[in-house]
């Protein structure tokens, strides 16, 4: 970590002063949550897509799918429409434009702590992912989702869609970090795909073919997509929320590693 | 954790011993020593790819040597790049700064990153935003700025906390003149009013002549010549003859030249000779007299005091070329670089990923 003293007297009187790692993720973290509120564009695609799918899926497989007793097709899709708003965003964009135009070396010439540099931003994706995640669950309610575990198990429902979607956001960094390229930023949104659809997105995994069902289960977002479900129509099945809340922990562990060692080599002085 | 010794020679703001950086087999910076006074301006002068940035990179903590010694304000850059860190401001080179934000919100992350108190910060930013001297224009975007005012705010941002020393990575280049003027008016007022120690990379041989007490080229990664402006000129010789002619005719004159008992040294360049004498004033019309004898007649003569780009000449044995197309005069006949010299790979590499 950065030595850090009281430092010379500044010009108005003051001091250099060393400050908690709170402090740098606040700093941080005020300039990404200020550049999202001057792009509020950006949050369009991560809402039309959801909401495109939701109306498409409900249209074409509603009455088909609740043929099967005991499912309100509705509540089914809002867990997908959230894990395609939330899948995938970040500040990675932003990363890359300080990158290239030398503005991270200008942050890295001052003493601020260098993991505060991602996690500051990460407070934006944070506050971007509630901000799409309350709009869907208003669609929900829109279209008449009702949550069995009432106002603490929509809490539950925002935490673990907040979750993944941080933890998913451990991907585009590293792709940020490693290549320092816009375009290869922008196609790290290809790794959405087989996390998104390989899962029981559409249907329950009892109703899926067999090869699918076995790749379904591999894939922690199918977990987290029954954990989200239960809380809708299940009421407080404890033991498909923990699998929905390690599937988070599973991803998150690896994508932090990945994506706070690359940090480490970008802002390695070797 | 236990302060950092301060270390050096208080009086030395920066100290390098044999400073070497490779990037694979390319050795950017290949030895170099430098010995920067307390509240100098140093100029670093020295043609793109000569290893000016990569130097100011190790100096500034972004990069580490690969093998010699620096103290930046009296810290190891290596051992405690924190404590050196509070104590330098850097301005890169492109002015690097986040368009999506204001002036103002600029200068305060900038504060907040130094960690400074909600007071000092307010003192700070009002006195960074009369340094920018941009107006009204500090609550505007970044985008919405010319590159003059980019680079006065990035100065004003680099000074908010105060440093010691001030690095200024090529500061005016791809600047109009005015704004180069009004850049190296805030370096002069920095350095003489706040003491700041300043030191600057550039490429071109009027900006340090105009501004640093001590100067250092650098070619190749090496450190070629060292010394006040003066002293490096007058090495020289006492004067320079700069003859324009058709390029056709440019070999012959030089041979013409040469003949002259007063001529030291002639150059051939792509548009004219350049002359070195003991006495222009008195050897012009000799020379003018023997080309014209010859059947060649130039399109001017120009009797002046050699060069910093005379002193690069002499060293490197090709002219850095004024490059700049903003700046007329400043004495350089531009000759173009050295065919040797052309291509050369950037001396620092965007990092990449191995």
């Amino acid at each position: 970590m950065t030595v850090q003293s009281a430092g010379p007297v500044v010009a108005g009187g003051g001091m250099v002063r060393p400050v908690g790692i709170l402090t740098d993720i606040a700093t941080v973290a005020r300039r990404s949550v200020r550049s999202l509120l001057r792009e509020p564009e950006a949050m369009a695609p991560a809402l039309i897509i959801p909401t495109f799918f939701f109306l498409v899926n409900i249209g074409a497989l509603e009455s088909f799918v609740e043929r099967s007793p005991g499912i309100d097709y509705r509540a089914f899709q809002i867990p997908v429409a959230i894990i395609f708003a939330v899948t995938g965003i970040s500040r990675a964009s932003v990363l890359v434009i300080d990158i290239q135009t030398g503005y991270l070396d200008r942050m890295l010439v001052t003493p601020v702590r260098r993991t505060t540099l991602l996690l500051g931003m990460m407070v934006a994706d944070i506050v971007l992912a509630i901000s799409l995640s309350l709009v869907v669950i208003a669609m929900g309610f829109v279209a008449g989702v009702r949550f069995e575990t009432g106002l603490l198990g929509i809490l539950v429902f925002l935490g673990l869609a907040v979750a993944w979607s941080l933890s998913f956001t451990g991907f585009p960094y590293t792709v940020a970090l490693r290549t320092g390229n816009p375009a290869a930023v922008n196609s790290s949104f290809l790794i959405f795909f087989p996390f998104a659809f390989l899962t029981p997105a559409y249907l329950p995994r009892e109703l899926m073919t067999g090869w699918m069902q076995t790749v379904a289960a591999w894939n922690p977002v199918t977990y987290l997509l029954e954990g989200m479900r239960s809380l809708l129509s299940g009421g407080w099945d404890v033991v498909a929320i923990g699998k929905g809340a390690a599937a988070i922990g599973g991803l998150g562990l690896v994508t932090f590693v990945m994506a706070f060692r690359s940090l480490a080599r970008r802002v390695a002085t070797g | 954790m236990p302060r950092a010794a301060r270390s050096g020679d208080q009086n030395s703001a920066i100290e390098a011993r044999g400073l070497v950086r490779t990037f694979g087999d390319n050795r950017a910076v290949d030895g170099v020593d430098l010995n920067v006074d307390a509240g100098a301006i140093y100029g670093f002068l020295g043609p793109n790819g000569a290893g000016k940035s990569t130097t100011v990179r190790m100096l500034c903590t972004l990069l580490k040597p690969t093998a010699g010694q620096a103290t930046v304000a009296g810290y190891d850059v290596v051992d405690s790049p924190g404590e050196v860190r509070i104590r330098i401001g850097v301005a890169l080179q492109e002015a690097a700064l986040d368009e999506r934000q204001t002036g103002r919100e600029i200068l305060d992350l900038q504060a907040r990153l130094y960690g400074l108190s909600a007071t000092d910060r307010a003192t700070s930013i009002a006195r960074a935003v009369d340094l920018a001297d941009i107006g009204g224009a500090m609550e505007d975007r970044v985008k919405t700025y010319s590159g003059g005012m980019r680079r006065r705010l990035d100065l004003a941002a680099s000074l908010i906390h105060g440093p010691e020393v001030l690095f200024l990575d090529e500061p005016t280049t791809g600047l109009d003149p005015v704004s180069r003027a009004q850049v190296w008016d805030e370096v002069r007022r920095l350095n003489g009013e706040l003491g700041v120690t300043v030191f600057l990379t550039t490429q071109y041989l009027e900006e340090a002549d105009a501004l640093a007490d001590r100067v250092a080229i650098i070619d190749g990664g090496r450190i070629v010549e060292e010394g006040s402006p003066t002293e490096l000129k007058r090495a020289v010789g006492a004067d320079v003859i700069v003859v324009d002619l058709p390029s056709a005719a440019i070999a012959s004159a030089a041979a013409v030249a040469e003949t002259v008992p007063e001529v030291d040294a002639v150059t051939q360049g792509r548009r004219g000779i350049t002359i070195a004498t003991a006495d222009g004033a008195a050897t012009v019309g000799t020379v003018a007299v023997a080309l014209s004898s010859a059947g060649l007649h130039p399109q001017s003569l120009t009797v002046r005091t050699p060069s910093l780009d005379d002193v690069f000449l002499l060293a490197t044995g090709y002219r850095m070329s004024t490059v700049d197309p903003t700046v007329s005069g400043g004495g350089a006949t531009a000759t173009g670089p050295d065919p040797q010299h052309a291509g050369r790979t950037p001396a620092s590499p965007p990092r990449s990923s191995p």
